[in-house]
Order: structure tokens, then C-alpha cells, then sequence
């Protein structure tokens, strides 16, 4: 199940280029941006990993694609977001965040029906991967 | 999997879902935007291009008068600039008959004693490439061996890496280069940082411009003990120290700049203040006219306020004789020095 969430999850997937003009345009705003992955893609996991520290102070957006490519090559059946932050506000405010990277197969999630008192039904949703183990999760990779 | 063929709530069919995803490995070339395919058209084998033209929509004119009207002397430096600009030009022209031109390699070294304009020239640099569209921003970002190598192992890589990718789309300047290599220690972590810069300089041309700096005579030896940064720097410039008369013309220059004028008799004790100046040690040329101003300024002020007088808009603005007499540089050898003045004695300051 092709999984979406941020600013474009309504666009179809985008492409390097259009990666690097949104870096840009971020950049441009004053945004600091910063790199994310995850292999828990329940859409409550608001809490992804880091890929290093948000990058302060560049111009250009190759220096953030960079770090963008370094973590697809790290992480090539993760997850991995981008965000941008907008400091103006006087707290941390994402201004932008969107997925740069995805697992080349995304199982899907399970309906999970649980019973309880007076007949009542809770429903859940369970991503198949997360019966793995973390780092085992898609295809195995780290 | 196969993708459902349209997800729930969305409009967008699923066939296009994995549509333009960059896959590791894969699309690291991109497709190229649909601007840039127009702007690549080629022109007919016939066809003429205005080379003047050109140069003026670059906007580089300014830049070159820029130069000109701000930096005094310097003129195989200018000329260099402007063989630099020349080619980019021709081979933009070139671009435009679907001629194949390999980017040219734009790393430079610049050679000088302090204050001979270097870091002024390189940020002249960084407009010039950005306006002929060889760098996409046309920023400047100068480092020091203190930004660049770090403390312990691990440290320098991410350290160098975060400089260069400030830098991206502008122009990295690393001031006295050589401090980066340590030749009595050979586990030196400025290695990691050269060895980094290397591969940065060969494979990421279109992102970033190095220029080097420092004196001359130690960037030829760095040259020596790192032969593949020499070979990777196609354009050594070397910055002449000034002459008395470019010194003279370059104080007119910031004078003039910062609203002030001399005085005729000034003029002249200005002129032998740079003449003994010139003579004397850690002398940085443009920077200590620059000095000797500020100091000249200094005095100028408290004179004006000694003399409780009301003061017109000639008195604010006219440097005397005396502003630079009382400088150090005239002591002991000239009878009209004020010893009593606080900034002559200052034995800290050589200006
Ligand atoms: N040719 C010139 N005409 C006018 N001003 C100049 C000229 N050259 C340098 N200056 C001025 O002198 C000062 C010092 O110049 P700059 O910092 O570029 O020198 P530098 O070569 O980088 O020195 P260092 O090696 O010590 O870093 C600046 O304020 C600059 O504006
Ligand atoms: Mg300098």
C-alpha cells in the first residue's frame, strides 16, 4: 500500500529534481532542512530517526541532496522524509516535510478487530512489517 | 505488490503512483527540467551570435567596473578575470551551437602578501561566476584550518562536509590553505580534510569553486608536498604588493569612500607616512592604509573636541598633517611628533 503523508501527499512521488527545487525554494524561505528515516511506517510514528543534525546556514540545495543521497544509500528500503523548519514563529514549526524515499515494497496494514465490553469493536491498523523486528523489516535491510 | 488501481480518496491513478520515485541507485542523473531542454535548442551552423550582447545581459559589465573603480592596481589580477570571463562567455556562445564543452575548471589559487586584496578580489570572484551562470548562487564561505579539521578521529570528516556544503553554489575560500598540512606529522588530521576537498574539487565542479590563499612563497611548498591539489587548480593568481603610488591612490579611494578629505599639506604627509610605513615591519599593505586611516580619524575626533570651537562641515570632513603626525611611524625621526599623543605611544599598534 503506497503510503503518503507531509505537504505533497497528494502529488504523485517527486522526482529528484523537483526534490532539489523544493529544497531550494525551503532554502530560499530561510528554512533550515533536515533528514529523516524510519521502517515504522505506521502514520502515528511522528517520531522518525535522524539522519544527523538539521543543516544551518547552506544556500544551495545540493549540500542538503547530498545528505539526502548519502542517507538513500545507507537506508535504500527505508523511509525517508525531508522537512524543513521555519525558526520566524520563535518555536520549532515545520514548514515543509515530505517523502523522499520509500521501501520498494510496502506490504500494507492489517484490520485488526479487537472485542471488548458490551459487544463493542475496536479497530486498529497493524503494519505487516512491524511483525519483524527493526532492521529486519523490508527485505531485511539494515 | 500491484497497486490497487486507484487508492481510496485519491484521484491520482495508481499507475503513476511510482512515478518519477528515485530509486538508490537509479535516476541519479535526473531528467532535465523542461526549461533547461528549451534554453539547450540548438542554434543553425549559420547562425550569428552577438558576443557583446551577451556580455551585457550577463551583467558582468558591473562587476568588471566595480573592480575598476574600487581596486586600485592589480591589473595582471584584472586581466586574469577577464580571460576567466572571456571564456565563459565563448563557451556559453558555443553552448548555444550544441558545441561539446567540458566544464572548465575554475579552482583557484591566490598569492599575496596581507592585505593585498585577496578575500575582496575572491568575493568579486564568487558575483562574476554567479552572473556568467557558472555557480548557482555566487556566495562566499571562507574557512580557516580551525573550521575544517577537527579535534580527535572522527571529527574532521563531518566537519569539512558541513563547510562544503555551506558552500555549495558559491565559492569556498580556505585562507592560509598551507596550515592545512602539517609536514612533521604525517597522521595529521588536515590530511582527511585535503583528501576530502580532493575528491570534491574533481567530482563536484558544477557545485562549488575552491579558491586558496595565502603568501606565496608557502603555498609553493604546499604545492609541492600535495601535488594532486596543485594539479586540480587551474588558475594560480599571484597579487602584487602595491606600489607607493597605488598605496596613495588606494587611501584617496577610502577616504573619499568614508566622507573625508585631506588637506593639501595633508596630502603630502600622508604620502611620506605610507613611504615609511612601507618600511617598517608587518606592513599589510592595503589593510594598514586602511589602519592608518581609522587611527587618523581617531585623532582628527579629538582634536575637534579639544579645540571647544564650533566646527563646520569642512572641520568634520578635513584631515590636517597632524592627524598623521602623531603616529608612531614618525617617531624619533621627526622633531614635530607629539609624544603626549595616547595612540602614539601605543607600542601594540604599528600603524
Ligand atoms: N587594490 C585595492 N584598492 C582599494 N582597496 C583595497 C585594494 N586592495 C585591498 N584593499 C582593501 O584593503 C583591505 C584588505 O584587503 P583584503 O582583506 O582583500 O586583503 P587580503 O589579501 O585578503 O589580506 P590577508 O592575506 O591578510 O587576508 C580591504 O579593506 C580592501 O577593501
Ligand atoms: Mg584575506
Amino acid at each position: 500500500m503506497h503510503i503518503t503523508q507531509g505537504t505533497f501527499s497528494y502529488l504523485p512521488d517527486l522526482t529528484d529534481d523537483e526534490i532539489r527545487k523544493q529544497i531550494q525554494y525551503a532554502l530560499d524561505n530561510g528554512w533550515p532542512c533536515s533528514v529523516e528515516f524510519t521502517d515504522d511506517p505506521h502514520p502515528r510514528n511522528v517520531y522518525w530517526e535522524m539522519w544527523g543534525l538539521p543543516m544551518f546556514d547552506l544556500e544551495d540545495a545540493a549540500g542538503v541532496l547530498a545528505e539526502v543521497n548519502a542517507c538513500r544509500k545507507a537506508k535504500p528500503e527505508h523511509y525517508i522524509r525531508l522537512n524543513a523548519y521555519d525558526a520566524s514563529y520563535g518555536k520549532q514549526t515545520t514548514a515543509l516535510s515530505f517523502i523522499v524515499q520509500r521501501p520498494s515494497e510496502e506490504p500494507g496494514f492489517r484490520l485488526d478487530r479487537q472485542e471488548w465490553h458490551d459487544r463493542t469493536i475496536r479497530y486498529t491498523l497493524h503494519p505487516y512489517v512491524a511483525d519483524q523486528p527493526h532492521g529486519e523489516r523490508y527485505n531485511g535491510h539494515k | 505488490m500491484t497497486p490497487p488501481d486507484r487508492l481510496p480518496g485519491s484521484k491520482i491513478p495508481a499507475s503513476r503512483m511510482n512515478f518519477g520515485m528515485s530509486r538508490p541507485g537509479g535516476n541519479s542523473a535526473g531528467p532535465e527540467s523542461p526549461e533547461e531542454a528549451e534554453k539547450k535548442e540548438t542554434l543553425a551552423p549559420d547562425a550569428k551570435i552577438d558576443l557583446a550582447k551577451e556580455r551585457a545581459e550577463t551583467g558582468i559589465d558591473d562587476v568588471f567596473s566595480a573592480l575598476d573603480s574600487e581596486l586600485v592596481g592589480l591589473a595582471p589580477v584584472k586581466n586574469r578575470i577577464r580571460e576567466i570571463a572571456a571564456l565563459l562567455l565563448v563557451d556559453r556562445a558555443r553552448a548555444q551551437f550544441g558545441l561539446s564543452t567540458s566544464r572548465p575548471s575554475l579552482h583557484m589559487c591566490f598569492t599575496g602578501s596581507p592585505g593585498t586584496g585577496k578575500t575582496t578580489v575572491a568575493m568579486r570572484m564568487a558575483d562574476l561566476l554567479y552572473r556568467l551562470g557558472y555557480l548557482r548562487r555566487g556566495h562566499l564561505v571562507s574557512a580557516t584550518r580551525d573550521d575544517l579539521v577537527g579535534q580527535y578521529v572522527g571529527h574532521t570528516a563531518p566537519k569539512t562536509k558541513e563547510v562544503l556544503k555551506r558552500a555549495m553554489g558559491g565559492v569556498l575560500f580556505i585562507d592560509e590553505a598551507y596550515y592545512l598540512y602539517r609536514e612533521d606529522n604525517e597522521r595529521d588530521y588536515g590530511q582527511e580534510t585535503i583528501e576530502i576537498l580532493l575528491q570534491v574539487m574533481e567530482n563536484q565542479r558544477e557545485d562549488l569553486v575552491v579558491i586558496l590563499a595565502g603568501y606565496k612563497d608557502r603555498m609553493d611548498s604546499f604545492f609541492v608536498s600535495n601535488p594532486g591539489m596543485s594539479s586540480r587548480i587551474a588558475h594560480h593568481i599571484d597579487f602584487p604588493d602595491y606600489t607607493l603610488d597605488e598605496l596613495d591612490d588606494i587611501g584617496k579611494l577610502m577616504i573619499r569612500a568614508e566622507g573625508y578629505q585631506f588637506s593639501p599639506e595633508a596630502e603630502k604627509t600622508f604620502r611620506e607616512y605610507l613611504d615609511r610605513r612601507m618600511k617598517q615591519p608587518r606592513f599589510a599593505n592595503a589593510r594598514s592604509v586602511r589602519n592608518a586611516i581609522e587611527r587618523a580619524r581617531l585623532r582628527h575626533a579629538s582634536r575637534l573636541m579639544g579645540a571647544e570651537q564650533t566646527v563646520g562641515k569642512d572641520e568634520l570632513t578635513t584631515l590636517l598633517p597632524e592627524d598623521f603626525r602623531g603616529s608612531r611611524v614618525f617617531a624619533n625621526s621627526d622633531s614635530s611628533a607629539d609624544s603626549d599623543d595616547p595612540l602614539a605611544s601605543d607600542d601594540s599598534l604599528a600603524d
